[in-house]
C-alpha cells in the first residue's frame, strides 16, 4: 500500500494519458470504418468464468433480480454476453471495457484492465489474425514501427526458442528443458502436475523473453482450447492464436466454439479442475448456453488488451506508467 | 513466526528458503492470460549473500525469517570477536568473522553500524556509506600535487589499503566510501 505525499498523483504522466485517450480514439475509428458496431454489456454479472486460471471478483448486491446468494460477479471479459449478441443477430461487433481479475498485479498486469474485444462473424482465425495486424498498425501509426509479423504454430514456437516439441513433450521433458535452460521449477512441482502447467513455465520462463517484434502463435494444444474449436489433427490443436509484441502477449483470438453441449462439457470440466483444486465452482452461465443452444453464427473474436499496447507504444516498463491511477494508488 | 504468501512478497521481506535466511530483492509476477500464474523472486541469502532466482506458482508461501536490522556501534575487537552495543539499551553483541566478513577492514570503534541478527545472533554488519580513517603507512607526500592523477596506495588504521592521490601524508585523515572503497576526500575531525 502506498501512503507517501505523492501517492495521489497519477501513475502515468499527463502526456501518456494524452496518447492513450488518441489511441482509444483511432481504435474506434478503426471500427467504425469497418463498419464494426460498438457494444456495451453488464460488467455485473450472475454468473462467472469456470476458468480454472481466473478468478472474478465477488461483489453483493440486495437490490430487485438479485440472485439466491445475493451474489454478483465482475466480468473477466465480455464474452458471453457479447455473444449473446451474436446469437440473437447481432452481426460485427465490438467492445472496449474494463475487466476485473483478482490476484493479478505485477509488471504486466493490473487486476482491472481495459480489454478491446472483436468478432467477426463469417471471419476464419487468419482473417481475423490480419485484421488484429491491421488493427495494430492503424493504431500504432506514427507511434511506433511495426516489423513484418512472424507466424508460428505453438509446436514450432517451442522447438525454436526451447529446443522441445510443444505439443508432445510430457512433464518430465518440459522439467529437462527448464533445467538446460537453467531454470529451477517451483520446488512443489512433480511430474504428476498437469502438463500445461510445464508448458506455461517453458512459455514464460524461456520463450517470451526471446520474442522480439510482431509474433503469432497458432494451432495450441487442445487441452489450451478454452472457447475455441478443436481442429482434429493429429494430435489435435485448438484453434486459437496469440498475438505478441516484443515477448509481451497482447491478444488472444479463438474460432469461436459453437457446440453447445461440447461447451457444457468443458464448463463442467473447468468447475470440476477447480473444485479439485480446493477453488470455489463458478455458477454457468446457462443464459450464453441458450443463445449457443439457438445458435451461434460462425465467427471469429479476439480479447486484446489495450494497456498493454500502451506499454508497447510508450516503451513503459510497468504498467501503472499506462494507467492514471495503477492499484497502488487506486 | 509468520508465512508469507507470493502475492505479500515484497524487496526486504525476510524469508527462509531451503533452511536459510533470504531477503527478496525481486518479485516478478508472470502469467499466459489462459494459463497458470508463477512468481519469479529474486532473493539474496543472508548467510552467503549470493543471488538466487525461484519460481513459486503464485499462492504458495515461505515461512518468515527472524532476522532483524538494527543500529549499533562497534566497541572493539579482542582477536576473535567484533563487539557491538545496542545505544540505547547498552545491550552487546559479539559477531564473528563469518558475520563481520570483509567489511572488518572499515569497523573503526564507536561508528554506528548496521547490524542484522538471525534468530538474535549476529549475521552480517554493514558499516557506515562513509568512515574517517587516519592513513598509518603511504610513501611520502608529493607537496603541491593537488592534481589526483596517478595516485599511490596508503594504508588505513583499520588495516584498509585505498588508492590516494599523491599529496596525501601518514597521519592525514580521509573519508572513504565504504561500499566501492574509494577514497573519497580528506577530512577534518
Amino acid at each position: 500500500m502506498m501512503h507517501g505525499t505523492h501517492a495521489w498523483q497519477p501513475s502515468a504522466s499527463l502526456d501518456t494519458l494524452r496518447m492513450r485517450a488518441q489511441l482509444l480514439a483511432r481504435v474506434r475509428q478503426f471500427f467504425a470504418q469497418r463498419a464494426v458496431l460498438e457494444v456495451e454489456t453488464p460488467i455485473l454479472s450472475a454468473a462467472a468464468t469456470p476458468a480454472p486460471h481466473l478468478d472474478s471478483f465477488a461483489v453483493a448486491y440486495r437490490g430487485p433480480h438479485a440472485p439466491l446468494a445475493g451474489r454478483l460477479y465482475l466480468h473477466t471479459s465480455p464474452e458471453y454476453p457479447m455473444k449473446r449478441l451474436l446469437a440473437a443477430g447481432s452481426g460485427n461487433i465490438y467492445q472496449l471495457c474494463r475487466v476485473f481479475r483478482d490476484g493479478e498485479a505485477g509488471a504486466r498486469h493490473n487486476p482491472e484492465f481495459t480489454l478491446l474485444e472483436w468478432y467477426r462473424v463469417g471471419f476464419g482465425l487468419a482473417q481475423l489474425i490480419e485484421e488484429v495486424e491491421h488493427l495494430l498498425r492503424s493504431v500504432l501509426a506514427g507511434v511506433r514501427e511495426l516489423p513484418m509479423a512472424v507466424h508460428y504454430r505453438y509446436r514450432d514456437l517451442f522447438l525454436q526458442y526451447a529446443g522441445v516439441d510443444g505439443l508432445t513433450a510430457g512433464a518430465s521433458e518440459l522439467r529437462a528443458c527448464l533445467n538446460r535452460h537453467g531454470h529451477r521449477p517451483p520446488a512443489g512441482m512433480t511430474d504428476a502436475d498437469d502438463v500445461d502447467t510445464w508448458r506455461d513455465l517453458v512459455l514464460t520462463h524461456i520463450i517470451e523473453p526471446q520474442l522480439v517484434g510482431l509474433v503469432f502463435v497458432t494451432d495450441y494444444p487442445a487441452s489450451q482450447a478454452a472457447l475455441a474449436r478443436i481442429v482434429a489433427t493429429t494430435p489435435p490443436v485448438a484453434a486459437r492464436f496469440e498475438c505478441y509484441l516484443d515477448g509481451v502477449e497482447l491478444a488472444n483470438g479463438f474460432h469461436e466454439l459453437s457446440d453447445v453441449a461440447e461447451q457444457r462439457r468443458r464448463f463442467e470440466q473447468e468447475n470440476a479442475t477447480r473444485a479439485v483444486a480446493g477453488r470455489p465452482v463458478m455458477p454457468l452461465d446457462e443464459r450464453l448456453l441458450a443463445a449457443l443452444a439457438n445458435g451461434l453464427p460462425e465467427c471469429s473474436g479476439v480479447a486484446l488488451g489495450f494497456d498493454r499496447l500502451m506499454v508497447c507504444a510508450t516503451d513503459a516498463k510497468r504498467i501503472e506508467e499506462v494507467l492514471a491511477f495503477g492499484i497502488e494508488r487506486a | 513466526m509468520a508465512t508469507y504468501n507470493t502475492s505479500e512478497f515484497k524487496g526486504g521481506l525476510k524469508v527462509m528458503l531451503d533452511g536459510d535466511p533470504c531477503t527478496i530483492i525481486e518479485n516478478e509476477f508472470v502469467k499466459p492470460g489462459k494459463g497458470q500464474a508463477f512468481n519469479r523472486v529474486k532473493l539474496r541469502n543472508l548467510k552467503t549473500g549470493r543471488v538466487i532466482e525461484r519460481t513459486f506458482k503464485s499462492n504458495e508461501s515461505l515461512d518468515g525469517a527472524d532476522v532483524v536490522d538494527t543500529d549499533m556501534q562497534y566497541l572493539y575487537n579482542d582477536g576473535e570477536f567484533w563487539h557491538f552495543m545496542v545505544p540505547d539499551t547498552f545491550e552487546q553483541f559479539a559477531a564473528d568473522a563469518a558475520a563481520v566478513g570483509d567489511n572488518a577492514k572499515w569497523l573503526k570503534e564507536q561508528d554506528i553500524c548496521v547490524m542484522t541478527l538471525y534468530n538474535g545472533v549476529p549475521l552480517a554488519v554493514v558499516p557506515p556509506n562513509h568512515v574517517i580513517l587516519a592513513v598509518t603507512e603511504t610513501d611520502p607526500g608529493v607537496r603541491g600535487d593537488t592534481s589526483g592523477g596517478g595516485g599511490k596506495p596508503a594504508t588505513l588504521e583499520t588495516g584498509a589499503v585505498v588508492r590516494v592521490p599523491l599529496f596525501i601524508n601518514i597521519g592525514d585523515l580521509l573519508k572513504v566510501d565504504t561500499r566501492s572503497g574509494e577514497y573519497v576526500s580528506r577530512a577534518k575531525e
